[in-house]
């Protein structure tokens, strides 16, 4: 679910379609720098309702997905 | 005109701090006064904003070194304000000591207040900026940071420390239309100089334009910078021409 919000958010932004967004997908690779990730972070927060302080570099969208799964059951 | 605009405001209460808040006001931006421990003071220096220009205006006690306190108070002036436009890192402490004599807290002290302390309002401010797609940054520097002072080693590495520091977020920040400029005063009369009183005529006499500053003089730079869309990473000297 965490990653399906995520492609979506990234879909978006790069106006393609979700099923394109791959957990394996490098940001390097979708064009999407380190400071636009910290923007998708932000749009994810409010999305999903939850803080979330990236404190790690990541490198794939499935890194970003098992790092937010982590924090989210920390949390609970 | 910067209506419709908030702006926070840091060290507000007093000097050039509170003629900043004021001169924000008056161009119809909204502000959110934070200083130490002088409430009564911050408390009139919005009620002049209030009552002069119309303007929102509250104040808020935080010490800017303390990185956990900050982001509180950033998200309080969130949900009373509703977002941030304007940051203005002006809030700053002297501690002049020979560098042979200085005590090790002399320098920390400094260093966490006027650096330190403008990373934290950065560092929770700048979450805002990047919603928002637009941010205007000031950090209040001095030439004591560019040409060094005798008697202030510890002030001079923050000041100088804040030019590193604009300088970077200028450019990290410039892809998302956020600005990020220093002012750097010379010799404003104001409380932190009170001291130097005795030292007024040979100080003079090294300006150019042959007179201290004014606060007021530091708050239209910094209102200039303010809705100055197109610059970014400059410094820009208030002096009398004292560091040519
Ligand atoms: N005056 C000059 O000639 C000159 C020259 C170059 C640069 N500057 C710089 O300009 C800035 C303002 O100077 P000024 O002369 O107006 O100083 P000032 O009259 O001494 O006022 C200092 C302000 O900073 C606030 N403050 C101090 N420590 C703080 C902390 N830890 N957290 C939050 N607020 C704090 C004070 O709040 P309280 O009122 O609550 O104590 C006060 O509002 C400083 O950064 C200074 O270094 C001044």
């Amino acid at each position: 679910m965490i990653f399906e919000a995520i492609a979506e958010l990234i879909a978006d932004r790069l106006e393609v379609s979700a099923d394109s967004v791959k957990p394996e997908s490098s940001f390097r690779d979708l064009g999407i720098d380190s400071l636009d990730t910290v923007e998708l972070l932000m749009d994810l927060e409010d999305k999903l309702g939850m803080e979330i302080e990236l404190d790690q570099k990541v490198e794939t969208v499935g890194d970003l997905v098992a790092f937010i799964e982590s924090k989210g059951q920390a949390a609970e | 005109m910067l209506t419709g605009r908030v702006a926070i405001v840091t060290g507000g209460s007093r000097g050039i701090g509170a003629a900043i808040a004021v001169e924000l006001a008056s161009q119809g931006a909204d502000v959110a006064v934070i200083y130490a421990g002088n409430e009564a003071a911050a408390e009139a220096v919005c009620a002049r904003c209030r009552d002069e220009y119309g303007v929102r205006a509250a104040s808020y006690r935080c010490d800017v070194a303390d990185f956990a306190a900050v982001k509180e108070t950033v998200d309080r002036i969130k949900a009373d304000f509703g977002t941030v436009n304007i940051l203005v890192n002006n809030a700053g402490i002297t501690r002049d000591n020979l560098v042979a004599r200085m005590k090790e807290s002399e320098f920390d002290e400094v260093l966490q207040v006027n650096l330190k302390g403008a990373f934290n309002m950065i560092r929770h401010c700048s979450g805002i900026f990047l919603r928002n797609k637009g941010g205007s940054i000031i950090n209040i520097s001095s030439v004591s940071g560019k040409f060094g002072n005798p008697g202030q080693a510890n002030y001079a590495a923050a000041k100088a420390g804040l030019l590193g520091l604009t300088r970077t977020v200028a450019r990290e920040l410039a892809p998302k239309g956020i600005t990020c400029n220093a002012v750097a005063p010379g010799y404003i009369e104001t409380d932190m100089t009170a001291g130097l009183a005795e030292h007024a005529e040979a100080l003079t006499a090294s300006i150019p334009l042959g007179r201290a500053g004014t606060p007021e003089d530091v708050a239209r730079a910094v209102a200039f910078l303010a809705a100055a869309p197109y610059i970014t990473g400059e410094v820009l000297r208030v002096d009398g021409g004292l560091a040519i």
